[in-house]
C-alpha cells in the first residue's frame, strides 16, 4: 500500500515547498502595502476559494493522475491480495506491451494498433487543417459581419448533435446499404458494395467529421486579429495568393494553427466513439484495446499501463508540435 | 474582373460543399426518422410515418439514460462554475512562482484523452472510497464518479472563460469601491460578480452541454448506471431502428431554433443599438441647433 500513499504525500510535499517560499520572499522583500490573500479576499470567502480549488487540483486532478500512474506498475490481483505481500511494485504491465506474456512473442497486434492510431491521427489533422483552412480564411478576412454570424451557427448547430448519433449518421451513408453505396449502384459505378467500413474510410472520415469545429475555431480566431492591410500590402506589391498565405496569413497565425491541430489530434488519438461505430471489424484502435482491458478482461493495471502508454505519446507529440512551430502551451490553449 | 468572379464562384462553392459535409449526414439521418422500415435507411422512401417519436418516450433503459444526464449536468455545472470562479481569482494572486505549475495542473484536463480522466477517476476514486462501507454505499456510484470526473475537465473550460472575461475587469472600480468604504467580500458580491456575470452563464451553457454530450469520460466512469450518450452507444452498437433518428430530429430541432432565437436576438439587438445612436446624433444635432438659435 505504500507506493499508494506515496501519491497523497507527493502534492503536500510541493505545496509545503512552494509555501515556504512564499514565506520567505515576502519577509526578505518586506512591503507594506502588500495583502495576503485572505485579506485581499476576506477570510470565509478565501477559505471557499481555496477549498474549492484544492478539491479540484488535488482530488480531482492530481491525485487521480498520479494514482493511475501508481497503480500501472502493479500487478493485477483479486480485490482480497490488494496490499498483500503479492502486491509488489513491476514493470511487467508496461512489459506486456512489447512482449505478449502469454507466447512470449512481440506484441505486434498491439504494436500495430499503437502505430496506427498515432499516424491515423495524424492524417487526420492534417487532413482537417486543409479542410477548415480556407473556411476559416474566408470568415475571418473577407466574409461581412453578418454572414461571418451565420456562417458561425451553421458550425456550431451540426455540434449540438452529439458524437454518437453523428458517427451513427455517418454509418447511414457509408455502411454497405448505405446511401453512398446504393447510390453508386444506382448509377453503375459499382457492381457490389464497397466496404467503406472495412477499409476504414469511415473511421477517417467519422474523426475528420468530429473533429472540425475544433479545428475552425482556433484558426478563425488567430486569423481574425490579422491587419487586413498586411494582405493588401502583399498583394500590392505583386505577391501571388499561395506566397501571401505561406509568408503572411499562416506565420502570423501560428498560434492558431498549433492550437487547432494539438487538440484535434490529441482528441483523435483518445477517441472512442470513431473507431467503435465506423471502424472495420479488423481496425484495432488503441483505445479500444484499453476499453476492452477494463470492461472484457478487467484487467485494469494493464488498462492503466496501456492509459499511459498513450498519454506519454500525446505528450511528447504535443511538445514536438510546439518545438516545431515555436509557440508555447499557453499561446495554444486559450 | 472575370477572373475575380470565378474566384467568388469557387470560394462559394467550397462553401457550399463544406456546409454540405457538415449537414448532409444529419439531413439522411432525420429522412430515415420519418420511413417506414424498421432498420434506419433514406432511400427507398417507403412511407412517411411518426410513428418512430412515440417509440422513444416507450424506451425506459433511454428515459432512464436521459433523467441520469439531466442530474450529472446539473451537478457538473454546480461544481465547475464555481471552482473555476475560485480558480480563474486565485490564478491572479497565486505566488509567481507557483503559477505556472498551478496553470499546467488546472489545464492539463484539457489536453488529457476524455478515456484517461475516465479511467483514473475510477482506479482512485474505488480505493479512497473503499476506506469505509458507508462512502462506498452512499458515494461508489456512476453518477457520482462521472460528475466527479467530467468536473475535472469542465472545470477547466469554465476557469479559460471565466479568466478571459476578468483580465477586461478595470481595477480602478475595485479601488473606488475600497475608497467609498466597501470591504474586499463587498467588492466580490457587489463588483466583481456581476462584472462576470456574462461569463458565468456561458460558462453554466458550456458546461452543462459537455457533460450531456461527453462519452470517453462517462463511459468508463459511469460504472453500472446509464446516461443518455451510454444508452445510444449501446444501441448503435448492436444496430437500431429509426428511433434513434427520432432523437436526432429532436435535438437538431432543438438546437436550430436555439440558432434562430439567438440570431433574432441578435439582430434585434443590433437594430437598438443603431437606433440609439441616431438618436443620440439627432439629439446633438437637435442641441447644437439650439444653441445657435439662443
Amino acid at each position: 500500500m505504500s507506493s499508494r500513499l506515496f501519491v497523497f504525500i507527493l502534492p503536500v510535499v510541493v505545496i509545503a515547498i512552494f509555501w515556504a517560499m512564499a514565506r520567505r520572499e515576502s519577509k526578505l522583500a518586506h512591503d507594506p502595502t502588500h495583502k495576503s490573500f485572505f485579506e485581499r479576499n476576506g477570510t470565509s470567502l478565501g477559505i471557499v476559494f481555496i477549498l474549492l480549488v484544492a478539491f479540484w487540483a488535488l482530488f480531482l486532478v492530481t491525485l487521480p493522475y498520479l494514482y493511475m500512474v501508481v497503480e500501472s506498475f502493479h500487478p493485477k490481483l483479486p480485490p482480497a491480495q490488494r496490499g498483500g505481500p503479492t502486491d509488489v511494485l513491476t514493470i511487467a504491465q508496461y512489459k506486456s506491451f512489447f512482449v505478449n506474456p502469454i507466447d512470449n512473442e512481440v506484441n505486434g497486434t498491439h504494436i500495430y494498433a499503437f502505430v496506427f492510431s498515432i499516424l491515423a491521427s495524424v492524417a487526420v489533422t492534417a487532413l482537417n487543417f486543409a479542410i477548415c483552412y480556407p473556411i476559416a480564411y474566408y470568415m475571418a478576412q473577407a466574409g461581412t459581419a453578418q454572414k461571418v454570424r451565420l456562417l458561425m451557427l451553421g458550425l456550431i448547430v451540426p455540434y449540438w448533435v452529439n458524437e454518437i448519433l453523428r458517427a451513427f449518421a455517418l454509418r447511414l451513408l457509408l455502411a454497405s446499404k448505405g446511401l453512398i453505396n446504393q447510390m453508386l449502384m444506382g448509377i453503375g459505378l459499382t457492381e457490389t458494395p464497397i466496404d467503406f467500413l472495412g477499409n476504414n474510410t469511415g473511421l477517417y472520415v467519422g474523426l475528420s467529421y468530429a473533429y472540425l469545429l475544433v479545428m475552425v475555431f482556433p484558426l478563425y480566431n488567430a486569423i481574425e486579429s490579422l491587419d487586413k492591410n498586411q494582405i493588401e500590402a502583399a498583394r500590392d506589391l505583386g505577391a501571388p495568393w499561395w506566397k501571401i498565405h505561406r509568408d503572411v496569413v499562416m506565420p502570423y497565425a501560428k498560434p492558431g494553427i498549433a492550437s487547432g491541430c494539438t487538440m484535434v489530434f490529441m482528441l483523435s488519438a483518445g477517441s472512442l466513439a470513431a473507431p467503435q461505430f465506423l471502424g472495420g471489424p479488423s481496425t484495432l484502435w488503441f483505445t479500444s484495446i484499453v476499453y476492452d482491458f477494463f470492461f472484457q478482461s478487467f484487467n485494469w493495471p494493464r488498462g492503466a499501463a496501456y492509459a499511459f502508454i498513450l498519454l506519454a505519446a500525446c505528450i511528447a507529440f504535443v511538445m514536438l508540435m510546439l518545438r516545431l512551430f515555436k509557440v508555447s502551451l499557453g499561446e495554444t490553449i486559450r | 474582373m472575370s477572373s475575380k468572379l470565378v474566384m467568388k464562384s469557387m470560394i462559394g462553392f467550397y462553401i457550399f460543399l463544406f456546409f454540405l459535409y457538415l449537414f448532409g449526414p444529419l439531413l439522411v439521418m432525420s429522412v430515415t426518422a420519418f420511413n417506414t422500415p424498421n432498420y434506419p435507411t433514406a432511400l427507398p422512401f417507403e412511407g412517411f410515418t411518426l410513428g418512430w417519436f412515440p417509440k422513444l418516450w416507450n424506451d425506459r433503459q433511454m428515459m432512464d439514460g436521459l433523467w441520469n444526464s439531466f442530474i450529472i449536468g446539473f451537478g457538473v455545472v454546480a461544481i465547475s462554475v464555481p471552482v473555476g470562479l475560485a480558480a480563474a481569482i486565485i490564478m491572479g494572486q497565486i505566488y509567481h512562482r507557483a503559477r505556472s505549475l498551478f496553470y499546467l495542473v488546472t489545464i492539463s484536463p484539457v489536453l488529457t484523452p476524455g478515456v484517461i480522466i475516465g479511467i483514473s477517476t475510477v482506479i482512485f476514486w474505488k480505493d479512497v472510497l473503499s476506506v469505509t462501507d458507508v462512502t462506498k454505499a452512499v458515494f461508489y456510484k456512476g453518477i457520482v464518479l462521472s460528475i466527479f470526473g467530467q468536473s475535472s475537465f469542465v472545470a477547466a473550460y469554465c476557469l479559460l472563460i471565466i479568466m478571459a472575461r476578468l483580465q477586461r475587469f478595470d481595477r480602478a472600480q475595485e479601488e473606488a469601491a475600497l475608497d467609498l468604504g466597501a470591504s474586499y467580500p463587498q467588492v466580490f458580491w457587489h463588483i466583481l460578480l456581476p462584472f462576470l456575470k456574462p461569463a458565468l452563464i456561458s460558462a453554466s451553457v458550456i458546461a452543462f452541454l459537455s457533460s450531456f454530450e461527453n462519452y470517453n469520460t462517462t463511459t468508463f466512469a459511469i460504472l453500472a448506471d446509464k446516461t443518455l450518450v451510454t444508452v445510444l452507444a449501446g444501441q448503435v452498437r448492436q444496430g437500431t431502428t429509426p428511433a434513434l433518428s427520432a432523437l436526432a430530429v429532436i435535438i437538431i430541432g432543438i438546437s436550430l431554433a436555439g440558432a434562430i432565437i439567438y440570431e433574432v436576438m441578435k439582430r434585434r439587438e443590433e437594430a437598438m443599438a443603431e437606433k440609439a445612436k441616431e438618436r443620440a446624433k439627432m439629439a446633438e444635432r437637435g442641441e447644437v441647433g439650439m444653441a445657435v438659435g439662443a
